[in-house]
């Protein structure tokens, strides 16, 4: 396959507006995104090329579109003409052109299919500009512009409709209730009032109902007052991978606004990078003020309880080797976590050759897991994870991620690869000791 | 007014005051942006807000070590043309000797040898980085008009100064009088060039790249990453 014909040109396109209305869409959406550490962003790239070689989708296909700088051109050109300091000296003389209608549909490729937000790029980059963060303000006019790939702006539609792009809330307490029966554990839904708010992930909802009775295996061992509720239940949060800020407002308040009614002082994400990036990170930005909950990733909770001695693991003994997702670690600040609890169940950690804060990215981060446009991209990241993978001999490979998981498993059977990709927390649920 | 008056004179004057008014335009410009405070609780023991940043200012002063491989000429080369650059102008004894008579302030210069040698891996570090940026698919992929313009308002006053140099600065700095006022004079109108586009191009880094990576060493700070 060449470099250059790794995704089909087929191009997602939402509503019924003009071109020229999409284009005004986009820009408008662009320029509202230039604050003070965007615009510096925007103002500091000398054009080095370095974050080329960070990105996962460059490594492997050799092709210079994928730079991640260069997947922001869109986004410079808004910022030159509409809001930077020279702004209007750039309008007047021409010195910029504005993006069109032909230029927005191409980046909608290079900004949703590859392009995962798992910001390895930032840490390269001399400037310390956050490329990730930028490609996510960039994916916000993409949609307004009704730009997004098709299958995409249909999680989006669904999520709208139902707070959840795996079920609508009415559903839940039926799928609970089966998970419950198929795993034999307890899982309360929609108690009145609980100290633990937990989340699922929209997979979890489906095929992995395991990880529900999995966390419920656990909160049920160290006697917590916990509950799922249709309020608010599905932290994989599409809006924030979309660009679609007004959903992933709305899916953020759900989850705090049904913890706060429920007077829950802990919301607990799933095995889910993006809820974790949306949710720790960003809910507090909806409500203009501190969060009256404690948001906490599942990683990080269990740390927490092997730490205080609330649940004991049984030691498993044997090799391990640890997929970080992006958006816990590089950018949520996990690494250290998953590692504690990997020690804790005595796995002997042979890393990644890229691991932690700099380890590559499973290739489906972002939405890209879902756009089935991107697959061949995702199998050629693939292909550089397995061999990583294959390099450490270890008999585990385990992550935290939902999402990676997916991915990696996708891959591995496109690849024929016998591998099987273990959630850690399944492991600690696996061996609760008593 | 010949043409060296010129450029010592009302040139000069009009680079200085395009350069510091468009430079403070442009910064504040960006620094004026609306602010959007992060309103998430820090992770626990995140350092302050200002210890993040400049962690992420002399950090990024290096690739990290995962990355020394895949940037480590582009790193260097950069390393060169910037100190090259810094120990040209402002370890020069003329240029000393003109910065003394704009503003009183002066120091003591390197020796010629020194100087030269900057200036020949200056101009060497610089033509690598033009020959990368036109034969690199990445580099000719990202790269815009403005890149080769400030490459060549970048390499002017090198140029034009390396021709102007004849004999031993003491031996210039001895003479009252210009033996060569119009080769002096291109000199410095190409540095009044770099001067009045140094506000409106990417040259500007030079001042945007601690704000830059201060903004993002907080914001991964706040959040447990170490950059």
């Amino acid at each position: 396959m060449s470099a250059s014909d790794v995704a089909t040109p087929v191009f997602g396109a939402q509503g019924g507006q003009s071109d020229e209305a999409r284009v005004e869409m986009a820009m408008r959406s662009f320029v509202s995104e230039f604050g003070v550490t965007t615009a510096l962003h925007m103002e500091s790239c000398v054009r080095c090329g370095l974050c080329a070689e960070a990105c996962h989708f460059y490594v492997t296909t050799g092709d210079a579109k994928y730079t991640p700088i260069y997947k922001l051109e869109l986004l410079r050109r808004a910022y030159c003409r509409e809001a930077s300091p020279f702004a209007p000296l750039v309008r007047a003389l021409g010195l910029v052109r504005k993006p069109s209608i032909v230029d927005l549909r191409q980046w909608e490729e290079l900004l949703y299919d590859s392009c995962t937000m798992c910001g390895r790029c930032t840490l390269i980059c001399p400037m310390g500009i956050d490329i990730a963060e930028l490609v996510k303000e960039a994916r916000h006019g993409m949609f307004k512009a009704g730009l997004v790939p098709e299958r995409l702006a249909l999680m989006d539609r669904t999520a709208r409709q139902w707070g959840s792009t795996a079920t609508p809330g009415e559903d839940l307490p039926d799928i609970l209730a089966e998970a419950a029966r198929a795993h034999g554990v307890e899982i309360p839904c929609d108690l009145g009032t609980a100290d633990i708010l937990v989340t699922a992930a929209a997979a979890e909802l489906g095929e992995y109902t395991k990880a529900l009775a999995d966390m419920a295996k656990i909160l049920n061992r160290i006697g917590a007052k916990w509950t799922m509720h249709q309020g608010g239940f599905d932290a994989s949060n599409v809006g924030f991978n979309n660009g679609d800020m007004e959903l992933q407002e709305r899916l953020t308040r759900a989850l705090v606004d049904t913890a706060v009614k429920i007077g829950a002082k802990t919301l607990l994400l799933p095995e889910c990078g993006h809820a974790y990036g949306a949710a720790r990170w960003e809910a507090a930005k909806w409500y203009g003020q501190a969060l009256p909950v404690r948001i906490i990733h599942v990683t990080e909770f269990l740390d927490e309880l092997i730490a205080t001695n609330r649940i004991c693991v049984r030691k498993i003994g044997e090799t391990a080797t640890f997929h970080d997702p992006c958006q816990m670690v590089r950018r949520g600040g996990l690494e250290a976590a998953a590692r504690r609890v990997l020690a804790a169940l005595g796995l002997e950690l042979i890393e990644l050759k890229d691991h932690g804060v700099t380890g590559y990215c499973c290739g489906g981060g972002g939405g890209v897991v879902s756009n089935q446009r991107a697959t061949p991209l995702r199998y050629k990241v693939f292909e550089m994870k397995k061999q990583q993978v294959e390099m450490t001999g270890a008999k585990h490979l385990v992550t935290s991620c939902g999402q990676c998981r997916i991915t990696l498993e996708m891959g591995a059977k496109h690849a024929h690869w016998d591998k099987t990709v273990e959630s850690l927390l399944g492991l600690v649920a696996d061996n609760l000791a008593v | 007014m010949d043409l060296l008056s010129f450029a010592r004179g009302p040139a000069l004057t009009f680079a200085l005051v395009v350069f510091a008014v468009g430079t403070l335009w442009r910064l504040v410009g960006v620094l004026l942006r609306p602010r959007l405070p992060d309103l998430s609780p820090a992770r626990e023991r995140a350092p302050s807000n200002l210890v993040g940043a400049l962690r992420a200012v002399v950090n990024g002063m290096w690739p990290r070590k995962e990355f020394v491989a895949a940037a480590l000429v582009t790193t260097i080369n950069g390393y060169v043309f910037h100190i090259g650059i810094a120990l040209v102008f402002l370890g020069y004894a003329p240029h000393i000797a003109f910065i003394r008579r704009l503003t009183g302030f002066s120091w003591r210069a390197l020796p010629d040898v020194v100087i030269y040698l900057a200036a020949a891996a200056t101009i060497i570090a610089l033509l690598v980085a033009l020959g990368s940026r036109l034969t690199d698919p990445v580099l000719r992929k990202i790269s815009n008009a403005g890149d080769l313009f400030t490459w060549t308002i970048t390499f002017l006053p090198l140029i034009t100064g390396m021709a102007v140099v004849f004999e031993p600065s003491s031996a210039v700095l001895e003479r009252n009088n210009v033996i060569y006022p119009a080769p002096l004079a291109v000199h410095l109108l190409t540095l009044e060039l770099l001067l009045m586009w140094f506000p409106f191009g990417k040259l500007m880094h030079a001042v945007f790249f601690a704000f830059s990576r201060g903004a993002t060493g907080m914001r991964f700070s706040h959040r447990g990453v170490k950059v």
